[in-house]
Order: structure tokens, then C-alpha cells, then sequence
């Protein structure tokens, strides 16, 4: 019996704000499971603190809704305990960037097995607005009410930099596209990174700004090209949408069950001899 | 301890990056392979060259239970490894010196006999090999067998052949000088045994390492600090050799992170820090206790506050692992207090952890970490010196049906399901949840998951009654004085009750391995009848006599026990001495009472 979206959604009503980008998010998310064939109890959605990051709690998969920014180091462990797995990472821009920003590099530099879905809305929205790592300059929030002066982050370009095997970038406004996006990245041997557009209804609203702005990457974009898509990656007009890079190299725990086979198997007992005076 | 003594304390002092701990190392195995028990203490400089190093190597012909008090044998490899001694060496110690560094040293009275192992290393164009030179005199000195000094300098030194055979060239110059110059009898050389019993030569962080093994840890993830690293070293060789996996982490939040989904994904998971991490880890460790996850932590203590002095000793975080952290949350905490007690408390802390699905923090410090000491071969673990425990999982009938990760249960235990397991699909929630794992937030709900995990502690605490290994008492059995401490300044308790009860003091004591929860039977026992405790630990504030003070007031009240405190924050263990005089002068003060 072939397996629909909706097996995969829990009996929780997600807590989102009416047309909140995450719900497209939530479906896709269903949507490619479906279509991957995936048994729920082999799928483990990890979570830091945020709007999306309430994700697992409305997937009827295994989840773990941890700590603010701490999602990329708790799915690199349970995907090093679990291997065979499909481990998703959530979470925001707000939960990545800022107080997580210090993981993501290792993550991309582990190539950890794991999929990473940065639903970014440019704001932090379970505080009630304020401005987040990737909000404009001149954003005018509750904590900036003068507008801010940082410069935003170009998460894209942050991954590109970081050596992730596989970055792209999608738009709650684009679901078919989102849904072949997660297909790919659930299915890559490496540290996979989407980072969405999803846009808050409540504190920053930026549909139509994206429906006007993003793109399609351009058909001939070779996404072995690092170069050519840190280029692509600076463009703001159009903000493209699509892989902006796939290359394979070994994941994080093929290589460490490479060790354990490279390891000499010893015993308690032998282990011990060593340790005899 | 002196002449005529079962134990003596050989102390070295050289330049570091001079082969001075080598020196140390080297001396104390082959004492050990000998069949003579050893304990070593060592002091590191902050730099990696250059500074001042003290290797101590306390030998004995039975168990050696701490580091001593003055040096019986100093051995000076330097000036300041002369003056820095002068005032910590025993009134009828011997002082070998290499005469090109110390001059004419003025002994007060006490024997002294230069080696000249600058000169002999010249000698054949190997000056940096003039520890080895100084081994091979005390192999001689002490009656050690050259034999045996070989094997070890061939075993520890034989990666490359050129060196080694310099090497055991300096060794056997050693050998034959001091053979040739020292007297024939030596007053602080012990007898060796004819055939040595089967023994253990570990330092207390390998020791956590193998204990963790042992009870079947197969994750270690963790970030490297002083002095907690060589536990993260002994891991990395040896966890792939059974499976396992272990990742340096990028800082130590991460590596809190990556135990907890490591253990939520099914494996024994630990980490290992010092204080500065486990600050940073604290916020994972909330989570821990409210997503109901076992976890070890490890935390090697080190002289604090903030970066302190990462090579020196404390107990200064015994505050910070019982309270630390933000709400109240389930947590255990356990104190070794020897490096034979690290193996089995390791056992305990993973049992403890995967039962009761709770954070553990393991106690050691850096004077317990670093030493060396000889232990019996580990025996059967389960039920003497630690339990063996593990984790509950649902059975298939309870997965079949309306599986509740958190299902409220009497003893506050849940069934915990293990990702791949069919119908026991959960989100482990760091937000105040019900009983599937679902945010939760009415007053109603919190109490009863507030009571739910607090009964954790309280079913682990009847349960630990029965635990052996979960407190030691010793002295004389209900003694109007005591001594209550933790952790590793146990030895020089045992070594300063011995000394009071040869002198016909009767005293007990009392030293719990778990902390958190605090074994509340055996304690209110031990302090049934006392007047006075006295209360020694390395921190500043007495942190422990400020727990027992505030747990068992009543007790203290009722029947006017005082408590002495006697806290030392120097970055150095206790001497007998310091907890021999403590002792005395409470049961003055006290006697007349």
C-alpha cells in the first residue's frame, strides 16, 4: 500500500499563524516522505526553538525538539547512533544563524548525513518580532527601533563557503519545487542544506516580495560549480531558487563505520593487558 | 612517611620538557612491574616548554592510599627542583642530585648524593638522555632489577631503534655509576615481593575511559580542555576497536548536544569536561533531565573561578553540578574517590543514567586524573563494587497500543522507545509536555510532570539503600567524632585516621559516591551519636559542609553535632598532616563538650 502525506502528520495542530510559510514547509516535508517511501519510525525530524522548529511535534515520525540553536549537533548525534536513518535538522534563521551559527560550519565540514531545512523568515517571530541574522538593514522591529545598521547574512553564500555538499534554496510560495528540492536532499550521502524562504505573516510579511523577486536558477547552472554559484548567490535580483550546488563526497558516519572496521577488535580482557604493570 | 615505613615518597623536580616527567613515568612503572604499588602526583607548568615540573611517586608494599606529605627521596634534577623542596623534605630524607645543576647544596643534616648524569649523558654525546641516566641510578637505589628496567624503557621507548639503544645505554650508565658510588645499604628501599600479584597500572582518567567501556558506552563526544582530555584520548583509540564512535565536537555545547541525540537514538553516550565546559554545558543538561534522556558527563575539576589554573586541583564544582541549571530537574551526581573507584563509578554513573533515563555527572579532578596509581585487576563488576543496569524499553504490547513515551508511572520511569521501533514514534520535548511527548502547558499538567520526574530521584535513592558501592563508611563503628568528604581526598583521610587511631583516637567517617541523590539513610546513621564532623574538601567555600548543613539541619540541631570545616582552595591536594591536625584540634576543642 503506497504511503500518502497525511500518514505522516501527527494529531497536533500546528501552532502557525494562518498562511505562515511553514505550512507549506509541514506539506512538502509529508510530500516527499510519501514519495521517498519512507516508514515513519525510520524518519527522526530534530529541532532547535522557533516557530519551525515546533516542526516534529506535527509529524507522526520520531522527533526531538531540543534546545535554541543546538538542533545540527543533536541530529549529528543521533544520526551517528542511528546511521541507516533519514535524519532532518529544522529550524530557523534566527536558531541557525545566530545562536546556532557556530555549528553549521562543523556540520558542513563533518559532510554529516543529515538534511538541513533553515525555514528562514527574516525575523524572529516566536518573540514577537525582532530582527534576526538574515533581516534587511534598516529593519525597524520592537529591539531596533531606530532600524537596524548590521549588514544580513547570505545563508547560501555562508553554505557555499562552508564547503556543504548540497545547498539550495526553495519559497513556501513554490510547493512542487520544494517538494523535488527535499526529495533530493533527503536522499543526499552528505550534509544537505535548504535554506526556505518562509515567510511570516505577522512580523514580516514578504510573499509578494519573493513572487516578484525570486527566479529559477538559470536551466544551464552547473551545480559542480562552486564559483559559478557564489556568484549566483549574490544576486538579490533575482533571488534565485533551485540547487545551487550537489557534489558527493563520503559522509561523516560512513567514514566512521570505516574506522570501526579499520579498528583492531580487541576485548575487555586484551584491552586491560595493556594497562598491566 | 619516613625510615622503617611500608611506603616512601621518591619526589622529582626538573625543568619541563626535560624528560622529567619521563623520568617520573618510567621510575614508576618499573617499580610497579616489580610488584611494588605505586601513586604518583605531578604538578605541570602552564607552558608546554620550559617551567617547573614535580613528578611524585609514592611506592609501597600494599596499597598505597594517597600521594604522602614530604618527600622521603628527592630527587633534583635542577636548582629550583632543590630550593622549591627545601621546606617539604623530610628531617632524615636523602637528596640525589646531578651536581652540575645543584652545587654544593646544604642538606641541613640530611644525606646527599650527587649523580653526575649531566656529565655521564656527555659522555657518550646524549645529553637530553640524562633522565634516563637518573632512572637507571634509582633502578639501582631502590634494589629495582635491571631486567625489569630494560623491558619498560623497551616498551615505552622502543619506536625508534637508534634511540632506544641510546637510551638503554643511559639507562645502564646510570645503573653501573650509582652501583659503583652509592652505599650498599639504603634505609628507604623496600623489600620486593616474590612474585608480584596480578595489577592494573592506570591514571584515573584512562581508569573513567575503561569503566566506560566496560558498561558498554559506544559515544564520546567532546571538546578538548585541561584536564580532561586524556579521558577524550583513551575513548578515540579504543571506542571504534568495539564499535563505537567518537567525534571532537566544536565546542562543548555541541558535545553535550551530540551525547543527548546520540543517547535518544539508542547508545550509551558520554562526554568529558572541566569546569569552563560544564558551565557551557549546563543549558544541555536541563534538557536532558526534562526530555527525560540519559546521558554521563563527566567533569574533571580544576582549579576555579573562570579559566583558574587549568593544571591544578579543586573541588570547586560540587555547586554547580548539584544546582546548576535552570528549573528543577532530575539529576544524579557521583564522586569516585580513588582511581580503582573511577573504573566503578563509571560503571554506576551509566547505569544510573540509562535506568532512571537522567543526566549523570561524574566528579573527578585533576590530581585524580593525572595520577597514576597500581589497582587489583577489575573483578566481577555487577552488584560489589557497582550495578549493572540498563535502560527501559517498551515491549511490543506497549508499543502496539497508545504508546505514552511519557507515560506517568508510579516510579516515575517511563518505557523509553528507540527510533526504528514500529508505534513508538515520539518527539522528545524540551517544552513542559504530557505523557506522548506533546506540548503541554496547563498548571494541572506541569504539577503532575513536575512530581512524575522528581519521583525519578526518589525511586533511585530507595534503590541506591541497597547499592554497596553507593557510600563508604570505615573507622570505628559509631565514633562520637567523624570526618564526612567526598571524592578524592579520601586517601589522605584513611592515611590520617590510621595515624589517629594508632595513637588510640577513635574516629569514624563517611564518604558518599552519590552526591545527587544523596544517600540520606547511611548518613543520618553516621551522624546518630557523633558531636562533632569534620569536613575537608579542596574549594574555598566548603561546599559539601554547606550541603550537609543544609540537609540535615534538623539532625545537626536537634543533637548540637558541630561541623568543622576545613576548606583548602590551593590547587593542590590535601596532606595527612593538614587532615591529622583538623581532626586533632576538633576533638580538643570538642572533647570537653
Amino acid at each position: 500500500m503506497a504511503r500518502k502525506p497525511n500518514d505522516y502528520k501527527s494529531n497536533v495542530k500546528p501552532i502557525w499563524c494562518p498562511g505562515c510559510g511553514d505550512y507549506a514547509v509541514h506539506v512538502a516535508l509529508m510530500r516527499a516522505f510519501a514519495e521517498l517511501d519512507l516508514a515513519q519510525e525510520n524518519i527522526i525530524v530534530a529541532s532547535g526553538i522557533g516557530c519551525s522548529s515546533r516542526m516534529p511535534g506535527f509529524l507522526s515520525t520520531y522527533g526531538f525538539h531540543g534546545i535554541h540553536g543546538r538542533v545540527l549537533p543533536l541530529a549529528t548525534g543521533i544520526k551517528l547512533s542511528q546511521p541507516d536513518k533519514t535524519v532532518i535538522a529544522v529550524g530557523g534563521d534566527g536558531d541557525g544563524l545566530s545562536i546556532g551559527g557556530g555549528h553549521f560550519p562543523h556540520a558542513a565540514r563533518r559532510n554529516i548525513e543529515i538534511a538541513y531545512i533553515m525555514m528562514d523568515n527574516s525575523i524572529y517571530g516566536m518573540t514577537k518580532g525582532q530582527a534576526s541574522p538574515t533581516s534587511p538593514e534598516g529593519t525597524k522591529q520592537a529591539a531596533s527601533p531606530y532600524g537596524t545598521v548590521e549588514a544580513p547574512l547570505n545563508p547560501i553564500l555562508l553554505a557555499l563557503a562552508y564547503n556543504t555538499s548540497f545547498v539550495a534554496r526553495a519559497f513556501s510560495g513554490e510547493l512542487k519545487e520544494m517538494v523535488d528540492i527535499f526529495k533530493i536532499a533527503l536522499q543526499h550521502p552528505g550534509f544537505a542544506f535548504v535554506q526556505v524562504l518562509s515567510p511570516c505573516v505577522s512580523f514580516a510579511n514578504t510573499y509578494d516580495l519573493f513572487r516578484e523577486i525570486t527566479a529559477p536558477l538559470p536551466e544551464n547552472h552547473d551545480v559542480t560549480d562552486i564559483t559559478a554559484a557564489m556568484q549566483l548567490a549574490q544576486s538579490q535580483a533575482p533571488l534565485y531558487r533551485g540547487i545551487f550546488h550537489h557534489s558527493v563526497r563520503p559522509g561523516y558516519s560512513l567514514q566512521t563505520t570505516e574506522i570501526q572496521q579499520r579498528a583492531p577488535k580487541v576485548t575487555m580482557a586484551e584491552l586491560m593487558e595493556r594497562y598491566e604493570r | 612517611m619516613g625510615i622503617n615505613s611500608r611506603t616512601v615518597v621518591v619526589r622529582i623536580g626538573g625543568e619541563a620538557g626535560e624528560g622529567t616527567v619521563t623520568l617520573g613515568e618510567v621510575f614508576t612503572r618499573i617499580a610497579a612491574r616489580d610488584g611494588l604499588e605505586v601513586y604518583t602526583f605531578r604538578t605541570y607548568p602552564a607552558e608546554i616548554k620550559g617551567g617547573q615540573v614535580l613528578f611524585q611517586t609514592r611506592l609501597g608494599i600494599e596499597r598505597v592510599l594517597s600521594e604522602g606529605d614530604a618527600a622521603d627521596v628527592l630527587v633534583a634534577m635542577n636548582l629550583k627542583g632543590w630550593e622549591e623542596n627545601l621546606n617539604d623534605f623530610h628531617s632524615q630524607g636523602v637528596l640525589i642530585y646531578d651536581p652540575d645543576a645543584v652545587p654544593n647544596p646544604e642538606t641541613r643534616g640530611r644525606q646527599a648524593y650527587p649523580i653526575p648524569v649531566t656529565k655521564i649523558s656527555k659522555g657518550f654525546d646524549f645529553v637530553r638522555g640524562k633522565n634516563l641516566v637518573m632512572v637507571g641510578a634509582l633502578t639501582w637505589i631502590f634494589r629495582l632489577r635491571l631486567e625489569t628496567a630494560r623491558a619498560v624503557v623497551q616498551k615505552s621507548m622502543g619506536r625508534h631503534a637508534e634511540v632506544l639503544a641510546k637510551n638503554l645505554q643511559a639507562l645502564e650508565e646510570g645503573f653501573s655509576y650509582a652501583q659503583e658510588h652509592f652505599p650498599e645499604t639504603f634505609s628507604y628501599t623496600l623489600p620486593l615481593p616474590e612474585k608480584p600479584a596480578e595489577r592494573l597500572l592506570l591514571s584515573g582518567a584512562e581508569a573513567m575511559a575503561l569503566g566506560a567501556l566496560e558498561a558498554g558506552c559506544r559515544f564520546f563526544a567532546g571538546y578538548p580542555i585541561t584536564p580532561a582530555t586524556t579521558v577524550m584520548e583513551t575513548m578515540a583509540r579504543y571506542l571504534p576497536t568495539f564499535g563505537g564512535t567518537l567525534v571532537q565536537a566544536e565546542d562543548e555545547i555541541a558535545s553535550i548536544n551530540m551525547a543527548i541525540g546520540a543517547s535518544y537514538g539508542g547508545m550509551k553516550a558520554m562526554t568529558a569536561t572541566s569546569g569552563p565546559g560544564l558551565s557551557l554545558m549546563i543549558e544541555g543538561l536541563s534538557m536532558a533531565s526534562m526530555a527525560e534522556i540519559p546521558v554521563v558527563v563527566v567533569n574533571v575539576q580544576r582549579a576555579s573561578p573562570s579559566t583558574g589554573m587549568p593544571t591544578k586541583t579543586s573541588q570547586g564544582d560540587l555547586f554547580l553540578s548539584l544546582y546548576g541549571g535552570h528549573g528543577d530537574g532530575p539529576r544524579f551526581v557521583l564522586a569516585p574517590d580513588s582511581v580503582k573507584d573511577c573504573y566503578y563509578q563509571m560503571i554506576n554513573a551509566f547505569s544510573l543514567a540509562e535506568h532512571f533515563q537522567t543526566p549523570v555527572i561524574v566528579l573527578s579532578d585533576q590530581a585524580m586524573a593525572s595520577r597514576v596509581e597500581t589497582i587489583p585487576y577489575p573483578e566481577t563488576i555487577c552488584g560489589v563494587w557497582s550495578e549493572c543496569l540498563e535502560r527501559i524499553l517498551p515491549t511490543p504490547e506497549e508499543l502496539a497500543q497508545d504508546y505514552r513515551r511519557y507515560r506517568v508511572t508510579e516510579n516515575g520511569l517511563s518505557p523509553m522507545a528507540i527510533p526504528g521501533m514500529p508505534g513508538g514514534m515520539y518527539m522528545a520535548e524540551s517544552l513542559e509536555h504530557n505523557e506522548y511527548g506533546h506540548p503541554a502547558q496547563s498548571p494541572e499538567n506541569h504539577k503532575v510532570m513536575m512530581q512524575k520526574r522528581a519521583r525519578i530521584v526518589e525511586t533511585a535513592r530507595k534503590h541506591l539503600v541497597n547499592w554497596d558501592s553507593s557510600v563508604r563508611r570505615w573507622g570505628v563503628a559509631n565514633a562520637k567524632f567523624g570526618i564526612m568528604g567526598w571524592g578524592s581526598t579520601r586517601g589522605a583521610v584513611r592515611e590520617a585516621m590510621e595515624r589517629l587511631a594508632a595513637e588510640g583516637v577513635e574516629i569514624e567517617a563517611l564518604y558518599p559516591h552519590t552526591m545527587l541523590p544523596m544517600p540520606d539513610q547511611a548518613v543520618s546513621e553516621f551522624l546518630r551519636g557523633k558531636k562533632a564532623i569534620l569536613v575537608p574538601e579542596l574549594n574555598f567555600t566548603s561546599q559539601f559542609a554547606r550541603v550537609i548543613e543544609h540537609r540535615y539541619y534538623k539532625q545537626l540541631d536537634a543533637r548540637d553535632i558541630h561541623i568543622h570545616m576545613l576548606a583548602k582552595e590551593e590547587g593542590v591536594p590535601f596532606k595527612i598532616e593538614e587532615i591529622y591536625q583538623a581532626a586533632r584540634n576538633m576533638i580538643q576543642v570538642e572533647g570537653g563538650r
